[in-house]
């Protein structure tokens, strides 16, 4: 029978090897898997770089980079390690990202996905509260957040994913919109499904993709309100973290340059990491939109 | 045939071949495509999906997506002249005035932003030196030639403000407006309604006529063949496996492919009655009401509300298929959703057994669903992309409480059922075709032991070929299970191969309900005899070919 159809072919690669193959197309999001690779490195050998306390004295205050081979990147006014405050640092900031950043897409996910899902009054309702939370600027929110929480590293974390979750709620219920008038979660309530599970196994699995290329998004900018914060001295003092590094080297940024310069570098790295993996992630997710 | 033998060719298309980007399923769309169109002639061009025959379209046009994918060889004589050595340039003014081209979804080619009259000025803007006045009426001359009611207020109109068969009308203008030598039309009317259709398919033919136009219609639909060709040319693969006259090709076709694809075509001469009398009813629908109201905004008023399903009723007996026709916008869509409670109705009965599906609290309509399953349009979208097949099969029988191995082990049953083979199991909806996602879906809906299974357009988004084994399947599984069948299609052919009984809605309402051998033989309403009249190539019958039984 020559229409017949055709036998089902081989099985295609695993979803992850032709993700990682369009990945791999863009040079730029390798580098920032690079770079970022590199930071993960400074944050797990931050305890060989400086094993007692990054912010004790480790030399003369105000050495320059390269003249002292017991503080190899210099010391700030106090008299603190510099090298070893980036590798501290490090570990501040990814945290910070990480988990500011899983608190914001957390929230998101939750209010997209009932206002999508459901629709009528509890996606007015809900839109309206987050239209509410977009017209704050969102450092002037986190400002007040933090001036009200008090600025430990907790509750900057906390305050920083409050000021977040906008965006990733906007994105989650605009996918559910149009996912949710679907057939399969139609064939799935005609199968008797409830709806939470309609939501969060049906639905959401195929609504993950641009939320998780936008969380690297979220994390770099949740890395620069942290330094933001710190800069304004509202930081907290107990940790070592390049915001706070150049908050302090703001006061010798003409006699010492270096002080805040070397942690500024190591910012802007990150965060480029951060968003060159976020451009390189949209391109392997949805490879159609590549200009040619 | 020989009148058009004496007349000059317009196009000549020799050896075309077109390659296609690296990974795709074969290297070349097109390979070695000969093809003539003479002026005043319609030629068809015949394929399944894949076959290549838009993208020969497009080379045509020279309006392939270049350069990932290009022709590669072979030729395309405009009028004797090779449109290869052409700039860039020559080829636009050549678009549009002296080749023109039909789109298959005309809301989308055109612009909704801009009004009719001005698109279809555009052309004359573009193409000619007359002045503002002369365009003008140049317009609504071309407008009233594809009878387009009122053309004066037609022309100040944006796309959506017009209906769907409207709109094609005015792609035909645009197309038609400066005379051109070669109309290519891709699929013109497969968005269209049957009644629409067939107007469209007449207004192509009397112009073209008019203006001794050649056509290259391209289509994948045999019975638009026979409505509207001169020649028809079969191409499978990329391949042209056969070209002659329409009555050569439809009545004695030589070529296997071309046998069993029209082999595939259903008849339109529905099953000898049976009867169903003493069978139980299993489904009775009784006053079904559904308005659809659109939320009104604090600032934004309330529209009217719309009648989509207006009185219906009707009752379906132990292994019955009743066939749900109409037209888009007829309502049979949103009776498929309320009988199976996917929207609440406004009012009336469905009993399914003891009880009634639209009254049933929770928990009542989850366990009653076991009992009313549904077969989906689009084999695309109703699977869905992150499961693997045996849990999508399984998902029904683990929501109800049965045990997740004996679940799985008896999807892999019903995929033997749906002729799949076993290693389908492990495998992701979208390493499947068409035909093989509707087969998942069918077994997804057995999987319950359902009474009734409502089908909505099931097989409308698949091949011709595909579509006659998925309704066989469907009809071999619906004897053998004894299983009843509310089967929704805008399709008369396809409601005419498999359903016992026929309901005809119009607007809302069933204007007509009875056995399909009677209500086709002796249709009793005016809408009913409007529909079977504009099923296209209703005068021809796809010959009984020997040896291609399937």
């Amino acid at each position: 029978m020559s229409v017949l159809e055709s036998e089902i072919g081989t099985a295609p690669p695993s979803g992850w090897s032709v993700m990682w193959t369009r990945y791999k197309r863009n040079r730029a999001a390798v580098l920032g898997l690079v770079l970022l690779v590199i930071v993960l490195a400074m944050a797990a050998t931050a305890g060989f770089v400086e094993p007692v306390d990054p912010l004790r004295r480790a030399g003369d205050p105000l050495v320059p980079p390269f003249t002292d081979w017991a503080t190899p990147l210099g010391t700030d006014q106090l008299g603190r390690d510099i090298l070893a405050g980036i590798f501290h640092g490090a570990r501040t900031s990814l945290l910070i990202g990480i988990v500011s950043t899983v608190v914001a897409i957390s929230i998101g996910i939750l209010v997209g996905a009932i206002s999508g899902y459901f629709g009528g009054w509890i996606d007015d309702v809900l839109m309206r509260v987050t239209e509410a939370f977009q017209t704050i600027p969102n450092f002037v929110l986190l400002l007040a957040l933090v001036a009200i929480l008090g600025s430990s590293l907790q509750n900057m974390i906390i305050a920083i994913g409050i000021v977040s979750w906008t965006a990733p709620a906007r994105l989650v219920r605009a996918e559910f919109l149009s996912l949710r008038g679907r057939e399969f979660v139609e064939a799935a309530r005609n199968l008797g499904v409830g709806d939470a599970a309609i939501i969060f196994r049906e639905i959401l699995p195929n609504a993950l993709p641009p939320v998780i290329v936008f969380a690297s998004v979220i994390m770099a900018i949740s890395i620069l309100l942290e330094s933001a914060l710190a800069f304004l001295g509202l930081g907290d003092p107990n940790f070592a973290s390049w915001g706070n590094m150049i908050g302090a080297g703001k006061a010798v940024l003409r006699s010492a340059w270096y002080c805040a310069a070397i942690p500024g570098i190591a910012i802007v790295l990150t965060v480029l990491a951060f968003s060159l993996i976020g451009e390189g992630l949209n391109e392997a997710v949805n490879p159609r939109q590549k200009k040619s | 045939m020989t009148a058009h033998e004496t007349t000059s060719p317009i196009l000549e298309i020799e050896s075309l071949r077109i390659a296609l980007p690296e990974g795709s399923d074969r290297p070349l769309a097109i390979d070695g495509l000969n093809l003539t169109v003479r002026s005043g002639e319609i030629v068809c061009l015949v394929g399944e999906s894949g076959s290549g025959k838009s993208l020969a379209a497009g080379a045509i046009m020279r309006l392939l997506p270049e350069p990932r994918v290009r022709v590669v060889a072979g030729t395309v004589r405009f009028e004797g002249q090779d449109l290869s050595t052409l700039s860039a340039k020559q080829m636009r003014s050549l678009r549009g005035s002296r080749m023109a081209m039909i789109f298959q979804e005309p809301m989308t080619a055109l612009n909704p932003q801009k009004r009719v009259g001005w698109q279809i000025e555009e052309v004359l803007r573009i193409h000619t030196s007359l002045s503002r006045k002369e365009r003008r009426a140049r317009v609504l001359e071309i407008l009233e030639q594809v009878r387009i009611p009122d053309p004066a207020s037609a022309v100040n109109a944006y796309p959506h403000q017009i209906s769907g068969g409207q709109r094609q009308r005015v792609m035909i203008a645009m197309a038609l407006v400066l005379q051109p030598k070669l109309i290519i039309a891709d699929e013109p009317t497969t968005a269209l309604d049957v009644t629409t259709q067939l107007q469209v398919l007449k207004l192509i033919r009397e112009l073209q006529a008019k203006f001794g136009t050649g056509v290259l219609f391209i289509t994948h639909d045999f019975g638009v063949v026979a409505e509207i060709a001169d020649r028809v040319a079969v191409l499978r693969q990329g391949e042209l496996v056969e070209q002659g006259t329409v009555s050569e090709v439809l009545n004695r076709p030589r070529h296997p492919y071309t046998q069993a694809l029209i082999a595939a075509v259903p008849g339109l001469n529905p099953p000898a009655p049976k009867s169903f009398d003493t069978a139980p009813v299993v489904m009775r629908v009784e006053g079904l009401h559904k308005t659809f109201k659109t939320r009104g905004g604090i600032l934004a008023p309330r529209r009217n509300a719309v009648a989509a399903v207006d009185d219906v009723s009707f009752e379906l007996r132990q292994g019955e298929t009743l066939g749900v026709v109409g037209e888009s916008g007829s309502g049979k869509t949103t009776v498929s959703r309320c009988v199976t409670r996917l929207l609440d109705a406004d009012g009336g009965s469905v009993m399914l057994g003891d009880t009634d599906m639209l009254k049933a609290t929770r928990g009542e309509l989850r366990a009653r669903r076991r009992d009313i399953q549904m077969v989906f349009q689009d084999p695309m979208a109703s699977l869905n992309p992150r499961k693997r097949v045996v849990d999508l099969i399984a998902q029904g029988p683990i929501v109800h409480g049965e045990n997740p191995e004996a679940a799985r082990s008896r999807a892999r049953e019903l995929l033997a059922l749906v002729e799949l083979s076993p290693a389908a199991a492990e495998r992701y909806p979208h390493e499947f075709s068409g035909g093989q996602r509707q087969r998942i879906g069918i077994a997804r809906a057995l999987a319950l032991n359902p009474k009734v299974i409502v089908a909505d357009e099931p097989v409308s988004a698949l091949d011709v070929s595909v579509q006659a084994q998925v309704l066989k399947l469907l009809a071999e599984l619906r004897d053998r299970l004894s299983l009843s069948l509310l089967f929704v299609t805008h399709d008369l052919r396809v409601a005419a191969q498999l359903c016992d009984r026929v309901a005809v809605m119009e607007k809302g309402r069933i204007v007509e309900i009875g056995e399909t051998a009677t209500v086709f033989a002796n249709p009793g309403h005016p809408y009913t005899r409007k529909l079977l009249d504009s099923i296209p190539g209703r005068d021809w019958t796809p010959p009984l070919l020997a040896g291609t039984a399937a």
